[in-house]
């Protein structure tokens, strides 16, 4: 009889639950999941929820998310490409972008239903921008709070180059720092938070400082003497995986403004960097809480079943993962392995086996809400798989790892998910998350600064994988900023050092 | 906690900018695909964009990459058959299992051509960029010859059509003000005045019987200006105004003689479809005439005019009599721009090319904007080429250029209308 009476009470609580939505009942969902989110100790960024079109959606596709942009022809590409799928229907656009600075904005695609917005509000205004608020390589690496500021920065500065200097040479400089936005970032060094404030004070005498410390590294009074024990000074000293930061700092021809681009371009790389390397975490997390939120405010009875049956149609989807041999499989899924992650956490938490009190005896049986934000606030997707990915979660995705050396004319099964292979599997998945594997590493190992000012960059392969053939034209934007010869070198077999790729190519080139 | 914004409404071409940009970096490209679309277009169809196509390899934004090579170990779901130590072949020039971690977003797509619309507008001025009409500028000011009518202010005359209502009313206001003002002055006094005697205790009734009186004569003359007088009436002005006419007619002009083949046609056919969209630039209508000759000139449709044959002899000058003719007809030269676009491949019954040059200078060019001969042909110049050079010599309004194959004409066509060109002396 209570229970009946209890029912029908939370019936008439329902939200409604009809499908188009207004700004008044987004407002009603939004303080549920706030207050649900704040239950379940999600702290975050306060939250600014941007209601806009498919067609604008496109822009914000096109700048790479960035709300403000410089004006440049690959986003113009970029717009023209996703409004072409989009238009052919080979594409949906993401029901939302949520940008990490503070306060936080999301921005919601009009034409989603009730239920996607609630779904969208709850994964993005709570679940990233928690995740944006919380986890050490965002604290560390960005400031959330003078990005924007930034940004709007950066796109006046280049647009006043371009009135400036044309059009044409601010392009082929931004060309040049984007063919080398990779290689724009200290890994080993903590970053310096950037503000707004202080760039714009800072930029000016910067822009002399540094030219009157480049103009002292080239002087050219002649100090023959003592030139050839000179010789055997390096610059730099070690080598230097920052590419654009040794740009901004030493190329000798450059000038101030385009010393500050390449600054532009390096500190936007730099906010980009935790993204790249937690991608199944935020988006795992983010899934994690809009599942773990909507069905919080269902069993409250806030929400309907048919609000729910909507939800969950669109979170399968997300968070669905194709097998090796679907013709829709492009790789792992980093919602779904993400997503299952953290619901594994949780159960290993909750209900754990014997396996996994085995496997995880420090989190088996702990409280689920303490792991979780442990988890995320500590980790990045390589730390995290080889960290929490469970025998269970391998079984289930039924994980295999193949081995493949060019050398062979065949591939290897390495490990599957069984006892056996659960420990190689888990340590292959985690370091396909590994950037350093992933992205070339290239750096600069000596500015003849004495001599020719030739550049010289070492490539050292990983698992002996050759450098992409664009290595060429991409050492061309290299010399455009550098305007001396720059030439990269790989070790042989033999430990000679082998020229791979030089610009300008090396007819023109006058003998060393 | 949260702030609600709703942008739909906020300008949605942020990106017009970039995509801008993208259109001047690859200009070239985008020009090439944009004369190669004209080949296939109808002579006026203009209202379309145009798909352009650029080899993706153009527009890459090189980075240092992992190639080929090496070892991978890469983690896949869905087992369904493998064991440990399980080798499986590689398919022969496997190109290794794709360079490094993707977005899963960016990949997938083919090593296809970069397709993308441009706009009508895009699509025009890209074909003509750095192109102009010829003599424009000089026949405009001594051709204007339509007028507008145009609002000009208001006047005191007029007829009741045109009687504007507010201003002729504000107009008995101020009238009534002026006329009216003294008087009501008067009678504000007298009223004054009226009152003090009625509250003085003592009695002055010749006196309050004059005011009265008074009173009333003020409040009649008051009430005899009228309401509205002709004096007030407001009129609207029209004046006319001379514009430059935007209806322009062109006069294709083409050989159907047995010599001409398919081919040529063809040819002239581009060259009639661009100078058709050039024209449509500037100007707003534009009637097409089709002339086609052999011995005889014959006014046709499009359809025939490119795909019916006939055979016979050439008499050009035919084409070029009807041609007048219809002008006189039709399309009286002050208010039409004429350009007059002829093709042949050259063949002209000799004795007919004098005649063809005087009917030019004597009839069609002074009334003509604009008229070019193209000679479509591999041969040696024949007799109507001899006599239209002589012709370009003293006309600036007359150009001819020769063709010899598809890929002249998109540049034959620059040539000819060339921006600041010395027209073609």
């Amino acid at each position: 009889m209570v229970i009946n009476i209890k029912k029908t009470l939370e019936k008439t609580t329902a939200l409604n639950d009809c499908p188009d939505w207004t700004f008044e009942l987004l407002a009603q969902y939004q303080t549920e999941i706030a207050r649900v989110a704040k239950n379940y100790r999600l702290d975050t960024y306060t939250n600014q929820i941007e209601v806009i079109t498919a067609e604008q959606m496109m822009d914000a596709y096109a700048s790479i998310g960035m709300p403000i942009g410089y004006s440049h022809w690959t986003f113009g590409k970029k717009f023209i490409q996703t409004e072409q799928t989009y238009k052919r229907g080979q594409m949906g656009l993401a029901y939302e972008i949520v940008i990490n600075s503070d306060p936080c904005i999301s921005y919601l695609m009009e034409e989603n239903t009730l239920p996607m917005q609630a779904l969208v509000m709850a994964h993005a205004c709570y679940g990233h921008n928690s995740f944006f608020k919380s986890n050490y390589l965002f604290k560390s690496w960005t400031d959330a709070s003078s990005i924007i500021d930034y940004l709007l920065f950066s796109k006046n500065y280049i647009a006043q180059c371009e009135q400036k200097y044309g059009i044409d040479e601010v392009e082929a400089t931004l060309d040049a720092c984007h063919a080398l936005m990779n290689h724009g970032v200290d890994r080993y060094k903590r970053p310096q938070k950037i503000s707004l404030d202080e760039e714009l004070k800072r930029q000016e005498e910067r822009a002399e400082y540094l030219q009157s410390q480049v103009n002292a590294l080239w002087r050219t009074v002649p100090d023959t003497k003592k030139k050839t024990d000179k010789k055997q000074h390096h610059f730099p000293s070690e080598p230097q995986e920052n590419i654009l930061y040794f740009i901004e700092k030493n190329a000798p021809l450059l000038k101030p403004w385009q010393r500050e681009i390449v600054r532009i371009v390096r500190k936007i790389s730099q906010y980009f960097y935790p993204q790249k390397q937690t991608q199944v975490m935020n988006e795992g997390w983010a899934c994690f809480w809009h599942y773990t939120i909507l069905n919080h405010l269902y069993d409250e009875g806030l929400v309907t079943d048919k609000f729910m049956l909507e939800f969950l149609h669109s979170h399968t989807n997300v968070v669905a993962q194709p097998e090796y041999n679907s013709k829709f499989y492009s790789g792992i899924n980093p919602y779904a392995l993400g997503f299952n992650m953290f619901i594994d956490i949780r159960r290993i938490c909750e209900n754990p086996t014997e396996e996994d009190r085995q496997y995880f005896p420090e989190i088996a049986g702990s409280n689920w809400l303490d792991t979780v934000h442990f988890a995320m606030e500590n980790f990045k997707d390589e730390s995290f798989i080889s960290q929490y990915l469970s025998p269970k979660l391998i079984r289930d995705f039924k994980l295999f790892h193949i081995h493949d050396d060019a050398k062979e004319n065949f591939v290897e099964i390495g490990a599957i998910h069984n006892e056996q292979g659960y420990q190689q599997v888990r340590q292959n998945l985690a370091s396909q998350y590994n950037l350093s594997n992933l992205e070339v590493n290239i750096q600069i190992i000596d500015a003849n600064i004495d001599g020719d000012r030739a550049l010289t960059l070492r490539y050292t392969p990983h698992n002996d994988i050759e450098l992409g053939k664009s290595k060429t034209e991409v050492l061309k934007h290299l010399h455009y900023l550098w305007q001396f010869d720059v030439k990269i070198v790989q070790e042989t077999a033999n430990g000679d050092d082998e020229i791979i790729a030089q610009c300008p190519a090396k007819e023109d080139k006058k003998g060393d | 906690m949260a702030n609600f914004i709703d942008r739909r409404l906020n300008s949605k071409n942020k990106s017009t900018v970039n995509r801008q940009r993208f259109l001047r970096r690859y200009k070239n490209q985008i020009k090439k695909s944009v004369s190669d679309a004209i080949n296939q277009r109808g002579v006026t169809d203009i209202e379309s964009g145009e798909n352009i196509v650029i080899p993706k390899k153009d527009l890459s934004e090189p980075i240092f990459h992992q190639g080929e090579g090496g070892i991978r170990d890469r983690v896949h779901p869905g087992n369904d058959q493998f064991s440990p130590g399980d080798r499986i072949k590689k398919p022969p020039k496997q190109q290794g299992q794709g360079s490094g971690q993707g977005d899963a977003s960016d990949s997938g797509e083919g090593e296809d051509d970069f397709t993308f619309s441009i706009s009508k507008e895009e699509y025009l001025n890209l074909l003509f960029e750095d192109l102009e009409l010829p003599n424009l500028e000089k026949n405009q000011l001594d051709k204007l010859i339509e007028y507008k009518t145009v609002r000009s202010g208001f006047c005191a005359e007029g007829v009741p059509a045109n009687i504007d209502i507010v201003k002729s009313l504000q107009g008995s206001i101020a009238r009534r003000i002026a006329m009216t003002s003294s008087k009501r002055k008067q009678l504000k006094e007298c009223q004054q005045a009226l009152e003090q005697l009625q509250e003085d205790k003592h009695d002055h009734v010749q006196e309050e019987r004059e005011l009265k009186i008074q009173i009333e004569s003020l409040k009649e003359k008051i009430a005899k200006v009228p309401f509205i007088d002709t004096f007030d009436l407001r009129f609207r002005n029209y004046a006319k105004q001379a514009v430059p006419t935007s209806k322009a007619v062109m006069f294709c002009l083409m050989d159907v003689s047995g010599s001409m083949d398919q081919a040529t046609k063809e040819m002239a056919k581009r060259f009639y479809i661009l100078l058709y969209l050039f024209l449509s630039r500037t100007y707003k209508n534009i009637d097409v005439v089709y002339i086609r000759h052999h011995t005889q000139a014959k006014e046709v449709d499009e359809h025939e005019f490119f795909y019916s044959q006939e055979t016979g002899g050439t008499i050009a000058s035919s084409a070029l009599e009807l041609m007048d003719k219809i002008i006189n007809e039709r399309y009286n030269d002050n208010q039409w721009n004429i350009y007059g676009a002829q093709a042949s491949d050259g063949d002209n019954w000799a004795d007919d090319s004098p005649n063809c040059k005087s009917l030019l200078i004597n009839k069609i060019l002074p009334k003509t904007r604009y008229f070019s001969y193209i000679e479509i042909t591999q041969r040696a110049h024949q007799t109507l080429w001899q006599h239209y050079q002589q012709i370009t010599q003293t006309h600036a309004n007359f150009a001819i250029r020769h063709i010899k194959e598809v890929a002249d004409i998109y540049p034959v066509f620059r040539e000819l209308f060339k921006k600041n060109a010395k027209n073609a002396a």
